[in-house]
């Protein structure tokens, strides 16, 4: 492994690390917020357990989120410095105000998971919900600074320097919006769907109905609105992508040759050597269609971009797939589940049901993880879009080989020792409920 | 605004020696404690850090984006030539703040319990070290941005006398700075007592690593001595730091816990200030020029934008923060005897 190729890859492992802490950071506080209203409304102990246990939980990931997201801001140096030198003044406007919304959540947060019974308990609601709101907000603007690497503007160079910087400019660059809406819809079905999948779990082994049943009711219902809404952003995503990144879609769909009526290639093996793609479902027209709009228009290939601007084909196709698989599958459930909950229909809890739920569980997360390679894996060999090469960008400092390896002994020990205190909290809960309540179901 | 955003920079990194190391602190503390007292110090440190620890980390946060956005030739001369150091913090930081979380929430309070405790205190030892050896490099002049072998530009910068006493310095001031803050936390005059104790050696040991760190000054050829005596106001700086000791201790055995911890907050204020001032107008030296903070500002686009985004967030944060703290104080212990 080179130190390019080590750079490249401790950036996704952290990033990958960080994305599914930040989803949580960003959703939980909201379904928290329901079901504490719900409390707040109605009285009702079980409400106020499980928004209790759901907090308990999220404190884990809030702290491995913050944990891994200081190291994230230290690490775009550590490995990009030439890179960050450059781009830091131009997108920094994102980074400066998501310093303020995260300082904001993180006030925020002390309130809500210390001040149980400290403070009037509807301040104490609202500090959740602006727990949520800040998340959010950090999130779109992150992913904004993102945006800027795949669309750069903002600037002028001049004989090599960066000039007439406007960081508004930048921060409202091209790609923000569709990234950025996806980005905060796919947050949404992702955790929707852990959370939902574990209740469902629960309650198939029968476990306190009274706790898991709401809870599955609130994290898969929003869940499911925006897996069904999740095509259509991821539409207008491609067809932006197609725009200002051809050789991005290139990749993602495995089009090699510049054709008019141009197929939609699904799933199949894509072959750089011989630019072909073996065992792939062919819909003639079909990529015409979701780009322009009609099955004639023709569709840029990867030949008529220069071999050394191709990004790596393969894995970007592959991750593109998985995550439209998914997309797909998880929209269908949850139309099936909003038609279930409309029908007020038995087989909600019917254990075949359930089973499944808890099987799609992980899907979600794996279709950001997927998402983020098709982006930023699509945008090789460029750091900054067109402008600067991420081999340009790297630290000279050699023997990133063993920070990486580092970071893989550091993230994987956190995974292990988070995993273990989440399945420990979850069985605590039981007990404690076993307890109270005896015997209801 | 440059210089608004300079008062910033400087505000948030002395924001994060205080809080911050006032929670790093709480972990030098309890190694010091006796296994017999060490559940309740563990208890007390965790009621009165848990609420504000993310709050506290984030003035770090502040100082790196303040630092990437608006001056980005220190970020990126940072992030190159201490690589090795800026990692292992990083690693320090990670160990602890998850030890302190997932310690309290493990249910299930048996056997990982002496390994997350394990993790927390040496960690809490490694962070502060690590930030104080970062700060020791950056003034001491040893970075050779033209340097040719590996030890050279990565190792030797950093892994010497100097830079290591910085960081021995801020460890003492760290544990000194949570001993005095815990005394005002404690429940019971025996928790009182207790931390008291530890306060005064940690008075100690901060004193003898300061000298520490004027030795290796000397020995190094760091005219560390002489840039504080250059200006006036740093020896101002230095004797009110000095000043204000007996008077902490004097409000200390009166029970006046906050305006001791206000004095020891000035004293670490004074200290830093010193430090930093003694190579102004520098921000860092290396070793054949110095980097001023003026000269490797961003353009004005640039800074003005950041310059309103902090601001801004001043308004919706100092307050709420303040707030916040506040919320969670403890009433302070008054023992019986005094009234
Ligand atoms: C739950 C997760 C999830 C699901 C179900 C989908 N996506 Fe997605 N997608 C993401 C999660 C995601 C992401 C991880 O959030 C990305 C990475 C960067 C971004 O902004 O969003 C992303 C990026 C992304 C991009 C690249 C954007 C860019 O590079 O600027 C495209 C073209 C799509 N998606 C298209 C789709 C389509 C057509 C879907 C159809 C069902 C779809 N996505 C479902
Ligand atoms: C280079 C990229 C990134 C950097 C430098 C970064 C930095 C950080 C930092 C410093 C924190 C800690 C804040 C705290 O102490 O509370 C954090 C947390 C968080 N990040 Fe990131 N982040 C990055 C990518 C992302 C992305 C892509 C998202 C979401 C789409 C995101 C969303 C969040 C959220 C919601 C939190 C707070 C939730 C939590 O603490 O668990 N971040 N990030
Ligand atoms: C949290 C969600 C994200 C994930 C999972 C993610 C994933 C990845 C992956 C897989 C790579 C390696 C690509 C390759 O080299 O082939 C990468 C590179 C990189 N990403 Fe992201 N990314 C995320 C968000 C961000 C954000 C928000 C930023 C900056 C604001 C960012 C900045 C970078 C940089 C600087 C690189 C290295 C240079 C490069 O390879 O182009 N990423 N990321």
């Amino acid at each position: 492994m080179d130190d390019l190729l080590a750079a490249r890859s401790q950036m996704a492992l952290s990033l990958g690390f960080h994305i599914i802490f930040a989803c949580i950071g960003m959703i939980m506080p909201f379904f928290m917020a329901i079901s504490h209203y719900i409390y707040l409304k109605t009285g009702k102990e079980a409400y106020k357990k499980l928004t209790v246990a759901w907090s308990k939980g999220v404190a884990i990931f809030f702290v491995t989120g913050a944990v891994s997201g200081t190291m994230l801001s230290f690490e775009l140096g550590l490995l990009w410095p030439k890179f960050m030198e450059e781009a830091g003044p131009i997108f920094g406007m994102p980074f400066s105000l998501e310093g303020t919304a995260f300082f904001i959540e993180a006030i925020a947060l002390g309130f809500f998971l210390y001040g149980w019974g400290k403070f009037h308990p509807w301040f104490h609601w609202f500090t959740g919900v602006v727990v949520g709101v800040s998340g959010l907000a950090s999130g779109i603007l992150v992913v904004a600074a993102n945006a800027w690497m795949n669309a750069p503007t903002g600037f002028d160079i001049i004989d090599g320097v960066y000039t007439n910087i406007d960081p508004i400019a930048a921060m409202f660059n091209e790609a923000w919006f569709s990234q950025a809406l996806h980005m905060t819809l796919a947050a949404f079905v992702a955790t929707g769907f852990a959370v939902g999948g574990i209740h469902a779990w629960m309650i198939r082994k029968g476990k306190s109905k009274d706790i898991h049943i709401p809870a599955l009711r609130i994290s898969l219902t929003i869940g499911a609105v925006a897996a069904i809404l999740m095509p259509l952003s991821g539409h207008h995503a491609a067809k932006d992508v197609a725009h200002r990144q051809p050789a991005k879609l290139a990749a993602m769909e495995a089009h090699f040759h510049t054709e008019e009526r141009a197929a939609l290639i699904i799933g199949g093996i894509p072959d750089e050597a011989t630019q072909t793609v073996n065992y792939a479902i062919k819909i003639p027209g079909g990529l015409s269609y979701l780009i322009h709009g009609d099955f004639v228009t023709e569709v840029k290939g990867l030949e008529d971009i220069p071999q050394d601007e191709h990004p790596p084909v393969a894995i970007t196709h592959y991750g593109f797939q998985i995550m439209v698989g998914i997309g797909m599958l998880l929209m269908l459930v949850g139309l099936i589940w909003l038609f279930g909950l409309w029908k007020k229909a038995p087989y909600l809890h019917a254990p075949w049901f359930l089973a499944l739920l808890a099987l799609l569980s992980p899907l979600g997360f794996i279709a950001v993880e997927a998402g983020w390679v098709v982006t930023e894996v699509g945008r090789q060999p460029w750091i900054l879009y067109g402008i600067m090469r991420t081999a340009d960008a790297v630290t000279p400092m050699p023997g990133i080989v063993y920070s990486f390896w580092l970071y893989v002994a550091v993230y994987l020990s956190l995974s292990l020792i988070v995993g273990a205190l989440l399945a420990k909290q979850v069985k605590a809960l039981d007990k404690e409920t076993e307890q109270l309540s005896p015997k209801t179901s | 605004m440059v210089d608004i955003i300079i008062a910033f920079l400087y505000l948030s990194l002395l924001m994060y020696l205080l809080f911050g190391g006032a929670d790093f602190g709480a972990g030098i503390i309890e190694f010091f404690t006796s296994d017999a007292k060490k559940d309740r110090t563990r208890l007390l440190t965790y009621q009165a850090i848990g609420p504000i620890w993310e709050a506290n980390h984030m003035w770090l946060i502040i100082t790196i984006v303040i630092l990437f956005v608006g001056f980005p030739k220190v970020y990126s001369t940072v992030s190159i030539f201490l690589h090795i150091p800026v990692s292992l913090l990083l690693l320090g930081i990670i160990a602890r703040g998850t030890a302190f979380i997932f310690r309290h929430y493990d249910p299930d309070q048996g056997k990982f319990q002496p390994l997350y405790n394990l993790i927390f205190v040496y960690s809490s030892f490694l962070s502060p070290l690590f930030l104080g050896i970062l700060a020791g490099t950056i003034i001491s002049g040893r970075i050779d941005l033209e340097a040719a072998s590996f030890p050279e530009a990565y190792l030797f910068p950093w892994l010497a006398f100097f830079p290591i006493s910085v960081g021995l310095f801020t460890v003492a001031i760290c544990g000194y700075l949570a001993a005095v803050f815990l005394i005002g936390e404690a429940q019971t005059h025996e928790d009182q007592m207790l931390f008291r104790k530890k306060a005064i050696r940690m008075n100690v040991l901060t004193v003898v690593a300061g000298a520490l760190v004027f030795l290796a000054a000397t020995l190094e050829g760091i005219p560390l001595l002489a840039g504080m005596l250059d200006h006036p106001i740093t020896i101002l700086a230095l004797v009110l730091a000095s000043i204000s000791l007996p008077l902490t201790w004097k409000y200390l055995r009166e029970n006046f816990h906050m305006r001791a911890r206000i004095l020891v907050g000035f004293q670490v204020s004074m200290i830093l200030f010193a430090l930093f001032y003694s190579i102004h107008p520098a921000f860092m030296v290396f070793k054949n020029s110095v980097l001023i903070l003026k000269d490797a500002a961003a353009g004005p686009a640039t800074m003005n934008s950041l310059g309103i985004a902090l601001l801004v967030g001043s308004v919706f944060i100092l307050p709420s923060l303040f707030y916040l703290i506040y919320s969670f104080q403890k009433k302070p212990f008054q023992p019986l005897a005094k009234k």
